[in-house]
């Protein structure tokens, strides 16, 4: 027998890392409450509990023995927490927060049983398990004062056991809720009735019972412990929802312990008899969301690609028969068809990007932790204030820009924010503000990372770079101070000897750069010395398909991203000057260096006396003027890649179909920046081949 | 035979887990349910062989759904297995009076659970026949 493992192993992947980003959600807010003191909700504390013994049980089943370990001693630490046999306190955030990254660290590795991690597991599971539970003070049973029936009882898992005994030591009352609900719809109504209750009372649990159900529908008795008076509680429910009854407290407790297979009251008949056959075929499920992976996604836009241009060559064909009146009637209905036909197949593929989208505060809420963990570390006070959590992008792009982001995060925290002692002498709050903003600006995303903190010293930058011979002492006496500023890109300037256990870790701002450029992004910084520094990212919504600019160079058309384009000039050769060595040209009073494609792709450019264009092209705080033979139009695009024998040539994302046969190849317009402005002489100008 | 079952667990993991070790061979045919909700709308349609419930759901927990089954005339047939963690849980002894046949513990292996079903299943066919 094949061992089912190897199919599900992803499945398995997907659910652990979706819990271990739950925890990780969840222990934030959890800190947040302890933090200020207050009693944590304890539902909060069920669902961390609630993750962690999914995570041991599936950890268990696929081999992953380490996380099943650690998960193990988690959660009898966090079953004492959820049943009040155990206190919130810092050392047992401390083990949680840290479970967070072992986990996740865990779930990466190769070799799920790797013998060499099982001594940190061991340790760990020490410091967990030496973090012990004191017994609760036990004060008669409180189960006792209320006639909620055997029955009832019989059904509650522990957890929910002690949350009906909380609920009553807190003093709410009681009650059930009998509510009648249409088994298709049962998830929106039970959801719908959720967020009614939420503020007026807790739900224990849901007992479905047999009475007034038939196929269609189920009769619910929902056990509730609730502080509003029953008559408000009544008026809120009754009618809209079913009735509601109080549980009324007894006079003098049961004597005998309730046995635990009696009928609840009044349930005779259960479920209407078994009838004919017809009931078998509801076999569909409830589940309202599926786990695909990103290839598939790619490949039915792949598929709306090649379905765009089968419209275009019926298109063509219908063309042909122009001009034949005995045709005029049916081209006319074609070309309608034909509108409508585009009209859905652009519908289609704006729903297949839409399923591609995630909210970054997926990638956000790793940083909390690390905020908050990094921040104690150092001994430094950061307050992490997010925006824009709720901003959208591709799936692929999120995933890709956490490790960029985290190194930018830790910086801040490692190298902007200063010390308390150091900001209260500078006269600045005690603590440090880390902003993560995000929201949409066109068609990109733009992330900050912004921090208060001591900011950059661009001449020590300088002095830097040229100290470790990425410069010459000559040529940084030209840099402005953003150009001083931005040596911090350059590979082998901030992977330095002075490495910290945050920021350091040998990578270096140059790579977090070349990450970004690489997802057709760019990053700019900007810093005052003494207030702070900002780092802005800007990437695309989406890398699946892009609107182009359609430009001819030479006899050869070239697709450029319009989330780079800032407008297009006509080219006057004349008006090339040299400064520095590079080509420019004067626009609205402002330099533009400028870089000819035609010669940059070894193409012939057309004859110099037609006119030309240069494209202006905006990238982070960099401007660039590629000069074009011609502009065909604008066009949304689906890339292609190159494949793996070409995916190395510096300057294409790649290919896109234009349709009549025609392929352009698509300008990286961040790499042909970077080679540009990096690079800068080993691109050829407009006059040396002119 | 081939078992028609259900799985009832929160875990997608879990659950594709179950309908591998069961499909395979044609060994059962496996339905899934995410929620007790799910579930109850399965279980009041269908009669099952084999009905696995993890106990710890949100909602709806395993004890409700076997206190369901144990009264739902489609299901007296059904051979009932309650997941949980320990076998000396709270839950696994409330689960016994409430009919379940059987307590898996998690983590458990394909062999386990394809055995346990021969196993309880053969029983039954016994006790019926």
């Amino acid at each position: 027998m094949s061992d089912p493992r190897d199919n599900v192993q992803q499945e398995f992947l997907a659910e652990a890392q979706e819990l271990v980003e739950a925890l990780s959600r969840d222990l934030l807010l959890l800190d947040e409450a302890h933090q200020r003191a207050e009693r944590p909700d304890s539902s909060l504390i069920n669902e961390i509990f609630r993750s962690v013994h999914t995570l041991k049980g599936i950890a268990g089943m696929f081999g992953y023995k380490h996380v099943g370990t650690i998960a193990h001693a988690l959660e009898d630490l966090l079953d004492d927490l959820r049943l009040g046999r155990t206190d919130i306190g810092g050392p047992l955030l401390d083990v949680l927060f840290d479970s967070v990254e072992r986990f996740q660290r865990l779930l990466a590795l190769d070799d799920p049983q790797a013998p060499e991690e099982a001594a940190g597991v061991d340790a760990y599971v020490v410091a967990v398990r030496s973090i012990g539970a004191q017994p609760p003070a036990e004060e008669g049973d409180p189960l006792n004062q209320y006639a909620i029936g055997s029955a009832v009882l019989s059904v509650l898992t522990e957890y929910e056991e002690h949350r009906l005994r909380a609920c009553i030591r807190e003093g709410m009352q009681l009650y059930r809720l009998r509510a009648t609900f249409d088994l298709t719809a049962i998830d929106d109504s039970i959801e719908a009735l959720r967020d009614v209750v939420h503020d007026d009372a807790e739900i224990i649990t849901y007992l479905p019972s047999l009475e007034g159900g038939n196929d269609e529908s189920i009769e619910l008795v929902v056990l509730l412990a609730s502080r509003v008076p029953e008559t408000e509680l009544k008026a809120h429910f009754e009618g809209q929802y079913g009735t509601v009854e109080a549980i009324e407290e007894q006079k003098h407790p049961p004597t005998v312990p309730p046995t635990l297979t009696s009928i609840p009251p009044g349930s005779q008949s259960l479920l209407p008899e078994p009838e004919d056959e017809t009931a078998q075929a509801s076999l569909r499920s409830l589940a309202n969301s599926v786990r695909v992976d990103i290839r598939k996604l790619d490949d039915l836009m792949n598929v709306v690609g090649e379905l765009s241009l089968v419209r275009s060559a019926v298109g063509r064909a219908v063309a042909g028969l122009d001009g034949d009146p005995k045709y005029r009637q049916s081209l006319r209905e074609l070309d309608r068809l034909g509108r409508g036909f585009e009209r859905q197949l652009f519908e289609l593929r704006t729903r297949i990007l839409d399923v591609r989208m995630v909210p970054l505060g997926q990638v956000f809420s790793k940083f909390a932790r690390i905020v908050r963990q990094a921040a104690r570390e150092h001994d430094k006070q950061v307050r992490l204030v997010i925006t824009g959590a709720n901003t959208e992008m591709d799936k692929l792009i999120v995933e890709e820009l956490a490790d960029p982001l985290m190194h930018l995060v830790r910086n801040a925290i490692d190298h902007g924010i200063e010390s308390v002692e150091t900001r209260m002498r500078l006269a600045k709050p005690a603590e440090g503000t880390l902003a993560l903003n995000a929201y949409h600006k066109g068609r990109n995303v733009v992330i900050e990372v912004e921090d208060d903190g001591g900011g950059m010293n661009a001449q020590k930058l300088r002095e830097k770079a040229v100290s470790r011979g990425l410069l010459t002492a000559e040529d940084s006496q030209d840099l402005t101070r953003q150009g001083m500023l931005d040596l911090v890109f350059l590979p082998g300037l901030s992977t330095n000897a002075e490495v910290t256990d945050l920021s350091g870790r040998g990578v270096g701002m140059d790579v977090v750069k070349t990450n970004i450029l690489r997802m057709g992004g760019v990053v700019s910084i900007a810093s005052e010395h003494g207030i702070g520094t900002k780092i802005t990212v800007t990437l695309p919504i989406t890398l699946a398909i892009i609107r182009a600019l359609i430009i001819k160079v030479g006899a050869r058309l070239f697709a450029l991203p319009i989330s780079a384009v800032r407008e297009a000039i006509p080219f006057a050769p004349r008006d090339v000057h040299t400064i520095q060595g590079r080509k420019v040209i004067t626009m609205r009073g402002e330099t533009l260096p400028i870089c000819d494609l035609a010669p940059l792709f070894g193409l012939r450019a057309a004859d110099q006396q037609a006119s030309r264009f240069v494209i202006v092209c905006e990238m982070g705080n960099q401007e660039l003027g590629f000069v074009v033979d011609q502009l065909v139009g604008q066009e949304d695009v689906i890339i292609k890649s190159l494949g793996p024998t070409l995916s190395s040539v510096c300057g294409f994302a790649g290919a896109a179909d234009l349709g009549n046969q025609k392929l352009a190849l698509v300008l990286d317009a961040p790499a042909l920046f970077s080679e540009y402005f990096d690079g800068g002489e080993a691109l050829p100008s407009v006059e040396a081949h002119a | 035979m081939t078992f028609h079952t259900l799985i009832v667990d929160d875990s997608s993991a879990v659950r594709a887990f179950v309908r591998a070790a069961l499909e395979d061979a044609d060994f059962a045919r496996v339905q899934e349910a995410e929620t007790g909700f799910e579930a109850l709308q399965l279980l009041a349609s269908n009669a099952f062989d084999v009905v696995i419930v993890d106990v710890n759901m949100p909602d709806i927990n395993g004890l409700e759904l076997l206190a369901f089954m144990k009264k739902s005339p489609r299901q007296q047939g059904a051979t009932k297995i309650l997941i949980s963690t320990r076998a000396d849980s709270l839950e696994a002894k409330r689960g016994a009076k409430l009919g379940a046949d059987a307590f898996l513990a998690k983590p458990f292996g394909v062999g386990d659970l394809r055995n346990l079903i021969q196993r309880l299943t053969d029983r039954s066919e016994e006790v019926s026949g």
